[in-house]
Parts: C-alpha cells; structure tokens; sequence
C-alpha cells in the first residue's frame, strides 16, 4: 500500500519559471472575467432587484439563471485554465 | 419537534463512526513523523486531495446551514452557495500555485518565505487560530443539530460526541486520518446529494406530501372581515367548522389576529390565526382580497416556569394525552389547480415552483402572557402564511438579506459585505490552505484544485433543489428558525435507509471539516507559535506530541463554544469567519504575490489590523447583540452586521501605508549594511 505510505515528502517537480509567469498571467485574467460577472450578479442583486424577477427564458427568473450561470461559469473557466497550464514539455 | 431515535439510523450511524475510527487508527502506525502529521508528507494524489478540498470545504454550514436556509427563505439560501464557489476561484487562480511553492506546513510559512520573521509568523499564528476557532463554532452547533434527531440525544451530547470522535481521529494520525476522512465523505456527500435530488425530481411537486407526520393546516371559510374586537361574535357555522365551538374566552390574549375554539367531542382549543383571502391578479401577482379573510389553524408553544412545554394545550411528548408539532412545508396551489406534476425535470421544477403558491409557516415574534393552573406562561404562536413561489425564488426574503429590496442603503451594503468577504474567505482559510501541502508540486495542487471545485460546485448546484424539495415537502419544523436539520429530514421522507445514510454522511461532513480545522490550529501552535516564534527546539516526535495535545485543547474549546451557540444558523456563523479570514489574510497573501514594495511589519499590521477590526465589528454587531448578549439590535454600535466591506480594504490599506513608511527604513539599512561592508 505505498501510496498511503505517509513519510516525508519526496518532493515533486515544480513549475519552470516560465511556466510559472505564463499560468499566473492566465489565472490573472481568468480571475477577471469571474470577477466581473460575480461583481454584476452582486450589485444586480443588490441595486437593481427587481430585474432579477424578470424571465428571459423558460419561465424562470433571472436569479436562478445567473445563479446557476455562476457555478457552472466557475466549473467551466477552472477546466480551461487546467487545459492551459498543462505541462508542454518546455522545463 | 421531539425526534424519535430510528434504529436504523443508530446501525448506520455507529458503522460511519467506527469505520472512519479504524481508517485514522490504521494510518496512526504509519504516521511518524511532523511532516507526516501535520502535512501528509506531501504524498496525497491530487485526485484524492481534490474530492478531500471538497470534504473539507463542504462543511455542516454548507449542507446544513444552506439547505436549512433555503427550505424556510428560499433564494437567500442559494447566494451562500454561489458565495463559497465564487471564493475558489481566488484560490485557484491566484494563490494555490505561489502557495505551495512558498510553504511548507502552515499560511505563515508562505507569508514568511521572503523575511524570515517572527513578528510575522506570530501574527499568522494568532490569526490561523481565531479564524479556526470560528469556523469550528458554526460546525459543532451543525454537529448537535443532527445528532437529536438521529439519536434522540440533548444538542450537548451531540456537540459532545463529535467532538470526542474528532479528537481521536486527529491525535491518532494528523493529516493523513483527516485527509481520506474528508475524502470519504466528500464523495458520499456529493453522491448521496445527488440521489436525493433524483427522488425529489421523480417525485414531482404535490400539494399533498407524504411526508411521515405530515398533515396540512385546517382553514376556515372565507367571510367578510369582522374586526379583532368581534371575534367572539363568530360561531363554528359561520367559518366553516364542523365539530368546534368558539371559545373565546380560553385565549387569554386580545386584540390580536386570533381566535380560539374548542373540539366538542375531545375539548381540545385551537388557535387560528385571521388572514387575507389571497388571490392572483391578471398579472399572476398574489395580492390580499381587501373584502375576505380567512383562519388558518396555527401551532402554539406555553413555556411554564418550571420548564414543561405544552404544545397547543397538551403536554409535549409522543405519549399518551401528549402531543406534538406536525410538520409543515406544502405547496398549497400548482399552475393550473393540479395536485401533482409526476416526475418532473430541472427546468420544470423552478418554472413549476414559480407559478406556484407555497405554505410557509412563520413564528409570531411576540410572547402571550397564558395563565396554566394559575402560573404564568408565555405562549408562541406557528402560523402558516400564503407566499407567491416568484417571491421564494428571489433574493431578499430571509430577515439576512431582506434589506436588498428597500432602499435604505446600509442592509445593501451588509449584502455587499457578506459576498465580498464569501469571495475572499475561501482562499484565505487556514485549513484550506494548509491542503496544498499534502500534494507533492505545483502541477498537483492546480489539478486538485480544479478537481475541488468540480465537486464542489456540482454539490452547490443541488443545494437549491435540496432545500425547495424541503420547504414543500412537509418536514420542516415549524419551531426551528434554523431548519439545520432540513435535509436529513427531506431525506427522511423518502425513506429511513436514505435518512440514516444522509444524517450519517452529514455526521461524517462535520467530523472531516473539524479535523481539518483542528490539524490547523495545532500546526499553528506547533510549527508557528512554539518552534518559529518560542524558538523551542523541539525533535520531531516531540513535534507530533505537541500537536496531539494541542488538537486535544482545541477539541475542548469547540465543544464549549457548539453548546454556547446552539441557536444560531450555521451559515451565518460561517458568515462571520469567512470575514475574519478575509480581513485578516487575505490582503497579505495577494499583497506579497503582487506587490513588490510589501514589508515584513506591513504584512505583520495588515494581519493584525484586518483580524481585529473584524473582530470587533462581528462583536460589536446587531445580531450579536440580539444572539449572543441578548441585548437590542439598535444599540449596536456598528451600522450592519457584516465587516468584511470595511476591513478587507482597511487591511489592503493598512499594508500599504505601513509598508511604505517601513520601505524607507530598509533602504537605509541596505546602505548602513553596505558601509560597513566596504
């Protein structure tokens, strides 16, 4: 059972500096676009209540919909940022 | 509501429990060494790290708390779940790589990566401590919230209980026992959820639940307003109801919304409540019938000074001449008078709802002054109220939140607050960020991460479906403002196996979040506070000693504090920590990634600032002052009750400026430095 084996760390194999600035750059600007519809949603909510009752589609309301367009936002941008960090093979 | 213990529920329960006490004793042989307690040995698979982010993150606050809040306001419960999912994107894409690359064992090791500091490890020390402290609150009240229903046992003993299984799961294997703990459950919990809300979709909405103990409230007929002062004037025959008299003279109470009546053939009183006759208007609005009232059939609870409880007259009890709470939560009218939809699918579930009037039931905030045998009493009335399904799917509704829809402008900025700081919690955390040391690299933590927040965010996507199956499923409490124990009670309704795997799994969500709590503060204490900052030279053994006896402590301390806290919704309390995490670490951690100009004291008074001044605001807060010191709202000093608007800048401010005026001294000592050198 070697992979429950718990000792020290053997310590893998971290980021080229490269790759290091290229994922930051990439979190950096996906984190903005996040922020940005999460920064919308909030003071929609907050200033503009009333829009979220309105029903753009299927007879249900705009809260739920950006409510689930958030979630399945966050779950979509984390997968792109995997697929573009992944290792390339330059070390 | 008095919970009976289920048998099987007992089985089910004491299997999670004894498993998971081998799973930590099995690891304990193996688990020698600091590295190994307090980090895994950086050995975990990113996979198995990530579904543990999941068991770790989705604590009692999020089952509980959310689907508890969901089931009696709706909407409201569902921006906490966008909150917490929203905050794992600060962490995936701005700190988890330059986190594992700078640490080794706790947040102070990556804040103390470019200055060696004490002053700075003191404070990331003292700040990972209150943080976990206040995270642990709102997950021992989860704790006892589950444990009475499951094994009809006090909230104290529930609080008791987990906290002792906790404790021996920490002191016998640290990181390792709390890691697939919070595996295991992580995936029953995201599983399980997801079973849940399959029934509630092939289920359907009803406006008759099968729920077990279920039944609707009685009404009256409609009729034509009489004022409060005539309601004595009414009869049975006038309201409709066959086998009562009105009586009166047995409430105790006048010129209020009720009316009593007495069975003839049991003599038992009922209180009803007056109610608008509510109908829809051309625009599919519910709106009050100016000219019709009805009487809805309430639930009452007199206090004697002794301690008994009567519940509408009868001692409470499943006894003989006793009696209960019935359950509530229905949907009184679907879209086109059905009674049933069948199996229905997401969509249809909310545009179904929309169209719908719910039965939500509601608690009158005053105390009726009731003389038993002649003892005062005080009496608390249930009653159910008509609300539009448009209004529950909305933002603004729970007394939290409901500020948003008015236009004063400090209950909008509470709001604010709350999701700044659920956005900026997460990542800031100690017992989250402490998980990035059991990967081994960089690649490793970026993927469990991501594998974290698909888990995560797949949970949070049924949370709205879990609670509305709740709140129309007829298994709320109608006593509970809380409704903690929604869940496990929906799943209740479809049957004891699922209630006794829910509550168990729920048991097991509270076990894992408080074992990695727990590792946290112990590694403070240990590798921060002791070793760091006490320059105690200590060997690794005495190291994991260490640790042990301060997880006991810790271990100690939650329990206090679970029982001190009962009656407080675990969200909320969550609220509270995910703002001192904020304020506290946050600007530190973003500050000493982008910023180049950031100091060792600026970092050290943002930490402190940021903890102190959140802090003081939650203390010093509206609710605290109704909640915890039993005091009026409107004294409290501070305009609304969530910090985190004020202290998260004021801590980014803090950094700043200190550091700026520090900046200057360390270039001056750069140049002392070199003339000596020359």
């Amino acid at each position: 059972m070697a992979p429950l084996d718990h000792g020290p760390a053997a310590g893998g194999v971290d980021d080229t500096p490269h790759e290091q600035r290229r994922n930051a750059r990439i979190g950096m600007l996906l984190f903005i676009v996040y922020t940005a519809c999460y920064t919308a949603f909030v003071l929609t909510a907050a200033f503009a209540s009333e829009r979220m009752a309105t029903r753009p589609w299927a007879d249900i309301n705009l809260a739920i919909w950006s409510g689930f367009g958030l979630l399945l936002l966050a779950l979509v941008l984390s997968l792109v940022y995997s697929w573009l960090c992944r290792a390339r093979g330059v070390k | 509501m008095i919970y009976s213990p289920s048998p099987l529920a007992v089985i089910v329960f004491g299997a999670f429990v004894a498993f998971t006490l081998g799973l930590s004793f099995y690891f304990a042989r193996r688990t020698r060494s600091a590295a190994g307690y307090f980090a895994a040995g950086g050995q975990i698979h990113w996979f198995v790290n990530g579904v543990a982010f999941a068991g770790d993150y989705l604590s009692a606050a999020s089952f509980l708390g959310i689907c508890g809040m969901i089931a009696s306001y709706g909407y409201d419960g569902f921006l906490y779940s966008i909150g917490y999912l929203a905050g794992w994107i600060v962490a995936l894409f701005v700190i988890a790589e330059p986190l594992k690359r700078m640490g080794r064992y706790t947040f102070a090791d990556a804040l103390n990566s470019r200055f060696q500091s004490r002053a700075i490890t003191l404070s990331a020390g003292i700040s990972t401590l209150v943080v976990s402290v206040f995270y642990l609150i709102p997950q021992m009240v989860g704790a006892g919230a589950l444990v009475t229903p499951l094994l009809g046992l006090p909230h104290w003993a529930g609080v008791s209980m987990v906290g002792a299984v906790v404790m021996l799961i920490v002191v016998t294997a640290g990181m390792v026992s709390t890691t697939y703990v919070q595996f295991l459950k992580g995936s029953l919990l995201v599983v399980f959820s997801a079973v849940l809300t399959l029934l509630i979709l092939n289920r359907g909405l009803t406006t008759q639940p099968e729920a077990p103990g279920f039944r609707a409230p009685r009404l009256s007929k409609a009729i034509s307003p009489v004022g409060l002062p005539y309601f004595k004037q009414l009869t049975a025959e006038d309201l409709g109801l066959e086998g009562e008299e009105v009586r009166q003279q047995e409430l105790q109470w006048t010129d209020t919304p009720y009316l009593a009546t007495r069975n003839l053939a049991s003599g038992r009183v009922t209180v009803w409540r007056e109610s608008p006759v509510m109908t829809r208007d051309k625009d599919g609005k519910l709106v009050a019938d100016a000219g019709l009232v009805m009487f809805y059939e309430t639930q009452t609870l007199t206090v004697l000074p002794d301690g008994k409880r009567l519940v509408n007259g009868l001692p409470q009890g499943h006894g003989e001449d006793e009696t209960d709470f019935f359950p509530v939560g229905k949907i009184e009218r679907l879209p086109g008078g059905e009674t049933s939809t069948g199996p229905i699918g997401p969509v249809e579930f909310f545009s179904t709802l929309e169209g719908s009037d719910i039965l939500l039931w509601k608690q009158d905030p005053s105390k009726y002054p009731t003389s038993v045998d002649g003892e005062l009493a005080f009496t608390t009335v249930y009653y159910p109220q008509l609300t539009a399904g448009t209004d529950v799917l909305l933002p603004g509704k729970s007394p939290t939140f409901n500020g948003i829809r008015g236009d004063a402008l400090a209950p909008k900025l509470n709001f604010l607050s709350l999701m700044l700081a659920l956005f900026g919690g997460t990542a800031s955390l100690p017992h989250i960020l402490i998980r990035y040391y059991t990967v081994k690299d960089q690649a490793a933590a970026r993927k469990s991460t991501v594998v974290g927040i698909g888990s995560i965010g797949f949970f949070y996507l049924l949370t709205l479906f879990l609670g509305l199956g709740a709140m129309t499923g007829g298994v709320i409490d109608p006593t509970s403002a809380n409704n903690n124990m929604a869940a496990p009670l929906l799943a209740k309704s479809f049957g004891p196996l699922l209630f006794a795997m829910i509550s168990a799994i729920a048991f097991t969500t509270v076990l894992g979040t408080v074992s990695g709590l727990i590792v946290a503060a112990a590694g403070a204490v240990v590798h921060d506070l002791m070793t760091s900052v006490g320059r105690m030279q200590l060997t690794d053994h005495e190291k994991v000693r260490a640790g042990k006896l301060t997880a006991a402590a810790v271990g100690m301390l939650a329990i206090v504090l679970g029982i001190l806290f009962e009656h407080m919704n675990v969200s909320f309390l969550v609220g509270w920590a995910f703002s001192i995490a904020a304020s506290a670490n946050l600007p530190s951690l973003v500050m000493l990634l982008f910023w180049r100009g950031t100091t060792r004291q600026g970092i050290t008074a943002a930490i402190l600032v940021g903890m102190t001044a959140s802090l003081a605001w939650v203390l010093l807060s509206g609710d605290t002052f109704t909640a915890v010191y039993g005091l009026p709202a409107e004294n409290a000093p501070v305009p609304f009750n969530q910090p985190g608007i004020v202290t998260i800048p004021l801590g980014f401010a803090v950094l700043v400026v200190v550091s700026l005026l520090t900046r200057e001294s360390k270039v001056r000592r750069g140049a002392q430095e070199g003339d000596r050198n020359h």
